[in-house]
């Protein structure tokens, strides 16, 4: 039982590993940029738990500005995914402008809540 | 202590004494050595010639042997002053009025050019203070120099172009052109008229001295009177420059005055009682703190000791309080204003009386004896209808030569307020412990006021306690003092004080206790006792300590009123507060400065992953545009959000809000422009290659 779970499990990675190498490069980029985002966080979230909250402000801008760039960076790629229908007539283009004006706009916030 | 007290009660009310009489001493030392504190040289001079004048004259009029040297530096000044050609006609006359005093060696041939000078000056003058300057210079270079025939060309003329400036009020003008009339302006007036009379060739015509006349007496209507018989001038308009408090005005009228009856022949009619009060005013002054006002006053008083109208005579009392115990007798001082010897004269008592009753004289129609030695006039037997207290005693000056009524003025009568003092003699004094129910005496003590006493009573709440004494004046009568109080005090400082009453002769005072238990606050205990007796004319007023009384009250009840809070030290007061220290927040826990860093440097981990994953996918930039334009707009775009990003960075460092969000508004506009040409350019060439 044990060892066909594991082999189970080996195959559904393989079947997913040699699915996502199929996905576009430029998808693969996003996906490398939202991890990079969201390890980010993770560090200062660790940072917080170690010495406490207490410039709670910086804390909370720093961790939001990582979760943030990633919200976008996941929503960026729904609309650039050739997949998605629904996004069909959207030049991927437009969508990336759509992701640099979110940015600019969230990090004046994160840097006026950053104290 | 209770000495000390009682001297101290008695230093406060001579004070309150001197300070309720207001008589007028005459010119004294203490003036003498004010004088030479206000008077100070610098280096060896004062700080202008005018300056200089008015130090040299006070000397003079006070007498000052002591004075300091000023001659050499200022002979100097003066010499310049009278040789310099751009000198004014003042600059002149207080050079010459210094010299006057100074007697300073100056050239024959200097007077000579400025004589020719000042006539041409005179000839010309419009206004009052270039006829006053002019004039007074030629008349002080006439007493200077032995020039007998130094005249005024036109005098008459001169004369009446300075009378043409009167006003109808006795009043003068400065110029023509200026409507205001000055009483100081007068002054000015009468003695530069004076001048002119002194310098006239031939005799100035008399219906024209007349009309002078005339106005000064006009000029002495619009005199102003204190209640205490002093008389001054002032001025009627405010915006005068410089000169407007009364005592200039008043002294520059004397001045003027003096001057002008001395060259003027024939009597002016003015009332002795003015020149009188004038004189009054310029002593009620007391000792000026300033240099130019203490010259004013003493060269008006100067003015009046010399002029010919009328000469005052000041009666003073070198004190007014008289010891009766000590048989002190009350002397009378009549002087002239500046303190020196009246003509042969009478001093005579009109009447005295009480301040109470002033119907009822005591002494009538008494003349003084004379000291010749101490120069005092004095009453040498008081009779024994007068007793310790207050009294006016109202005094008159009888000259004996009829021809001194005309020179000197003397007033009619002056009231006096006299202080008659003595030593009270206490008796009959004890204190004794009663019966409430009977009136029977328990404990009975001697007490001997003037002397220490060391009572120890008890008593409880249904007892009294009685204080009686006796004062006597030293004529026998009955006293009755200002101040008369019994102070009970416990231990605990709580104080009640209560008025002894008198009936006749004997003054008592019962504190029945039973009455008196809520007021004491049912605080037993020892009590001190503490009598009070105090007057102004009482010589041996008294604090006296007598003992204390041990008292038993009962038990306070519950809602009996609880003694008030003693009143804090006084001193303590005014010392210095306890120092107020302010609590901060305490600052918050901070990490190790290491463990900080080094998960900023963990930060970098994920970007270098990010990099890696970067390369490992093989990202290239083959899709950049190759062409120029779209490149440059392309790089442009990548500047842009730089600019945008580093804008974020300052604004978190030191910019304020306002002005990243107006340089952001730029940057953006300018992002969108070059986003939009890069992107739809991208856009366009990615749809090419879909088609093709």
């Amino acid at each position: 039982m044990a060892r066909s779970t594991s082999k189970d499990a080996q195959a559904l990675f393989h079947s997913l590993r040699s699915a996502y190498v199929a996905t576009p490069s430029s998808l693969k980029i996003i996906d490398l940029y939202v991890g990079f985002a969201v390890f980010t966080a993770i560090i200062q979230v660790v940072y917080m738990a170690v010495v406490g909250s207490f410039p709670f402000n910086s804390f909370l801008s720093g961790v939001l500005s990582c979760v943030g760039t990633a919200v976008l960076a996941v929503c960026l790629r729904i609309q650039v995914n050739k997949e998605n229908k629904e996004f069909k007539d959207l030049p991927p283009e437009r969508a990336f402008a759509d992701f640099v004006l979110c940015n600019l706009v969230l990090h004046l916030v994160i840097m006026n809540f950053l104290g | 202590m209770t000495r000390s007290h009682a001297v101290f009660l008695v230093l406060i009310l001579a004070i309150s004494i001197c300070e309720a009489a207001s008589i007028f001493q005459p010119i004294s030392d203490s003036y003498r050595s004010a004088a030479l504190d206000l008077f100070k040289p610098v280096d060896g001079s004062f700080a202008s010639l005018e300056e200089t004048y008015e130090a040299l004259r006070t000397f003079e009029i006070l007498g000052i042997n002591k004075k300091p040297d000023v001659s050499t530096a200022t002979c100097g000044t003066v010499a310049k002053a009278l040789g310099s050609l751009s000198s004014t006609p003042k600059d002149l006359f207080d050079a010459l009025r210094v010299n006057s005093i100074l007697k300073c060696k100056i050239n024959a041939e200097v007077f000579e050019g400025i004589i020719s000078r000042l006539q041409a000056a005179v000839s010309g003058a419009s206004s009052l203070l270039d006829f006053y300057y002019s004039i007074g210079s030629l008349g002080l270079i006439k007493d200077q120099t032995s020039k007998a025939d130094l005249y005024l060309s036109d005098a008459e003329g001169i004369f009446r172009s300075i009378k043409a400036l009167s006003q109808s009020d006795g009043r003068w003008r400065y110029s023509s052109n200026n409507p205001e009339s000055s009483t100081f302006a007068a002054g000015i007036a009468l003695e530069a008229l004076a001048r002119v009379v002194s310098l006239a060739s031939s005799e100035v015509d008399q219906s024209m001295i007349g009309t002078v006349k005339n106005d000064i007496l006009k000029l002495f209507d619009s005199i102003e009177k204190y209640d205490d018989g002093a008389f001054y001038f002032d001025e009627k308009v405010v915006n005068v420059p410089e000169h407007s408090g009364p005592l200039s005005t008043s002294s520059s009228v004397v001045r003027g005055l003096t001057a002008f009856t001395t060259v003027a022949t024939g009597s002016l009619n003015l009332p002795g009682d003015k020149i009188l009060g004038l004189a009054k005013f310029f002593l009620g002054i007391g000792i000026p703190g300033d240099a130019k006002d203490f010259f004013n006053q003493i060269d008006s008083l100067a003015c009046l000791e010399s002029n010919r109208v009328s000469i005052p005579l000041i009666l003073s009392l070198p004190s007014t309080v008289v010891s009766l115990t000590k048989k002190e007798n009350l002397m009378v001082k009549v002087n002239t204003v500046l303190g020196s010897k009246a003509p042969s004269l009478t001093v005579k008592l009109v009447r005295a009386y009480s301040t109470s009753s002033k119907d009822t004289s005591i002494i009538e129609n008494k003349e003084l004896s004379f000291d010749p030695e101490r120069v005092v006039y004095f009453l040498d037997a008081l009779p024994d209808s007068v007793d310790v207290g207050s009294y006016i005693f109202v005094f008159k000056v009888v000259l004996h030569d009829s021809e001194h009524k005309d020179v000197y003025v003397t007033g009619t009568l002056t009231h006096v307020q006299i202080f008659m003092t003595g030593l009270i003699k206490t008796g009959n004094a004890e204190i004794a412990v009663l019966d409430n129910d009977l009136g029977s005496i328990e404990t009975q003590r001697k007490l001997d006021l003037a002397g220490e006493n060391a009572v120890s009573l008890s008593a409880n709440h249904l007892q009294k306690l009685r204080l009686s004494f006796q004062l006597t004046t030293p004529r026998g009568s009955a006293f009755k003092p200002h101040q008369a109080f019994l102070k009970l005090r416990h231990e605990t400082k709580v104080e009640h004080v209560f008025l002894v009453r008198n009936s006749g002769k004997k003054f008592e005072i019962t504190l029945d206790f039973l009455g008196l238990v809520e007021k004491l606050f049912y605080l037993s205990g020892k009590y001190d006792i503490q009598l009070t007796v105090g007057d102004a004319v009482m010589e041996n007023s008294l604090l006296s300590d007598i003992g204390y009384v041990d008292l038993d009250l009962p038990e306070a009840p519950e809602k009996a009123p609880r003694p008030p809070p003693q009143a804090v030290d006084p001193y303590s007061r005014y010392g210095p507060k306890a120092e107020i220290s302010h609590i901060f927040r305490a600052p918050e826990k901070r990490p190790p400065q290491e463990l900080s860093l080094t998960f900023s440097g963990l930060i970098l981990l994920p970007f270098i992953g990010f990099l890696i994953g970067l390369i490992r996918l093989g990202v290239n930039l083959k899709n950049f545009p190759t062409s120029s334009v779209p490149a440059t707009f392309a790089i442009l775009f990548h500047v842009g959000i730089a600019a945008v990003l580093l804008l974020y960075v300052l604004f978190w460092l030191k910019l304020d809000l306002f002005t990243t969000l107006k340089t952001l508004s730029f940057l953006g506009v300018f992002l969108m422009f070059v986003g939009h040409r890069i992107l739809s350019h991208l856009a366009s060439a990615s749809s090419k290659l879909k088609s093709a």
